[in-house]
């Protein structure tokens, strides 16, 4: 036996609520966060995510008591992102009780940041979440085919790196950036494809399969997860250390325990 | 019965938020953070916690060694957890200076050619030995919650201290037992239900100092 793949919720959290969308659209006020964090822990969630995705930095100081008053009811692995733009912002995170924080735009404009964060806190604190999405230009280092059925065609793509919460590119490779941030100490990869978050048809399993073989550090799945077979297909097509899912569970479409019996029967390797 | 008083050593490296937060839950009283050592047997039991370096966590632990190696062999309940735990070896691969020698043994690296390195994740127990206090009630093949890039090596003579193995590319040790002396090498203030347990056992203990 070896380590279990992690099942990971999400939780995006807006001004100390969380927030759940509902056809791609943000719906205001779904709740407590402690409320789904408690509720989540007992399903059997190997780790919690929050998201905080307050736009004014007036009101940031709220994740912080979020964090705690979570941490304070739960017992399991629980990582915090969005926002954390330097030292002094994932220290106040860290110290709330969270265990590892998660950075985004801020490792792109400023790399450096995450061996910074790494020395002081310690590489298992440190997940650098790339957000990617296909991009059919030029520019990329690592190319796809794949043939699209409506103009008959194999069309040449590559996965970029973008920033702002998916509104900007970078020209960045996201296979060439994950090895990178694996040099500068990030202590795991948050791997999100953009475009499969928005179908729910599944993990973008060939860019996952790659960045797994590329790097020695963990990689979370995520975007795309509609159904617990998306998960099953993940795990058994990559080397994924972990799955990550929001609206799955948030809509209550189905558990987290649920999940895991299902994955347990089709043999893969979870805590139950 | 009353609640004992708990004391968390402080390395000055980090987040002792849950672990205050799991002692209180699971029935300790008054928790305590100390960064000296004297006066600990005003109260019931002590944790070496896990996050941290060896050296820096070492450095500040040292002026403290012989009240600890005393209160240890007077029966004094202390938990290490992870690098808590490695402290109480003879030295470690992370650092240069000696640590506490508590146990004969040192502390290596994971085998990096065979596993990713840290261990992190939730892996299951392999209970080697009956009897264990902190494992009281604990089936076998539970699972926990590791961080972790080292692993204890206990020499011949101590290896009778090891009570649970996990498999991670290797068997390593990662639950020793020496009288009310315990060690984890995972953290289970964030292993759940079964971690909460071993919280529990330990306060258990404290208890009946």
């Amino acid at each position: 036996m070896t380590l279990s793949k992690r099942i990971i919720p999400c939780l995006d959290v807006d001004n100390g609520r969380v927030v759940k969308g509902i056809n791609f659209n943000k719906v205001r006020d779904a709740g407590d966060p402690v409320e789904f964090a408690k509720r989540y822990t007992k399903q059997g969630a190997d780790e919690l995510v929050f998201l905080d995705i307050t736009a004014s930095e007036q009101k940031r100081e709220i994740i912080k008591n979020v964090v705690r008053n979570v941490a304070s009811v739960i017992n399991i692995p629980f990582t915090v992102g969005g926002g954390i733009k330097k030292i002094d912002d994932a220290r106040g995170i860290l110290l709330g009780g969270a265990d590892k924080v998660s950075i985004n735009t801020a490792a792109v404009k400023k790399p450096e940041l995450i061996t910074e964060l790494m020395s002081i806190f310690g590489k298992q604190c440190i997940v650098v979440a790339i957000d990617t999405k296909k991009n059919y230009g030029a520019g990329g280092k690592h190319f796809f085919k794949s043939f699209n059925k409506k103009s008959n065609k194999i069309e040449k793509y590559w996965f970029e790196v973008l920033i702002y919460g998916g509104k900007e590119g970078t020209g960045i490779d996201a296979i060439e950036w994950s090895q990178k941030i694996e040099k500068l100490g990030a202590g795991e990869i948050l791997l999100t494809s953009i475009d499969a978050d928005g179908t729910q048809d599944g993990y973008e399993i060939k860019l996952i399969d790659v960045v797994c073989n590329k790097v020695r550090i963990p990689v979370i799945a995520s975007g795309g997860c509609g159904k617990p077979i998306h998960m099953f297909q993940v795990f058994k097509e990559t080397n994924v250390d972990a799955a990550l899912a929001a609206s799955i569970f948030h809509y209550e479409r189905t558990t987290i325990d649920k999940v895991k019996k299902y994955l347990k029967r089709k043999k893969i390797n979870v805590r139950i | 019965m009353s609640k004992p008083n708990i004391a968390i050593f402080d390395y000055g490296a980090g987040n002792l938020f849950s672990l205050k937060t799991s002692l209180e839950k699971n029935g300790a009283d008054k928790i305590v953070i100390l960064n000296d050592l004297k006066g600990i047997e005003k109260f019931d039991g002590l944790i070496l916690p896990g996050v941290g370096n060896f050296d820096p966590a070492i450095k500040t632990i040292e002026k403290s060694k012989e009240i600890l190696v005393d209160v240890v062999n007077k029966g004094f309940p202390v938990l290490g957890i992870c690098l808590g735990m490695e402290m109480l070896f003879e030295n470690s691969e992370e650092g240069k200076l000696n640590g506490l020698s508590i146990f004969n043994g040192n502390v290596k690296i994971l085998p990096s050619h065979k596993v990713k390195i840290p261990h992190m994740g939730w892996n299951n127990l392999d209970i080697v030995k009956s009897g264990s206090k902190i494992l009281e009630g604990i089936k076998d093949r539970s699972w926990v919650y590791f961080v972790h890039s080292y692993r204890i090596v206990p020499k011949k003579k101590d290896t009778d201290i090891v009570v649970a193995n996990t498999n991670y590319g290797i068997d390593i040790p990662v639950v020793i037992e020496k009288n009310n002396l315990f060690g984890t090498q995972f953290h289970p203030e964030k292993s759940g239900t079964i971690g909460a347990k071993i919280m529990k056992n330990f306060i258990e203990a404290c208890n009946k100092k």
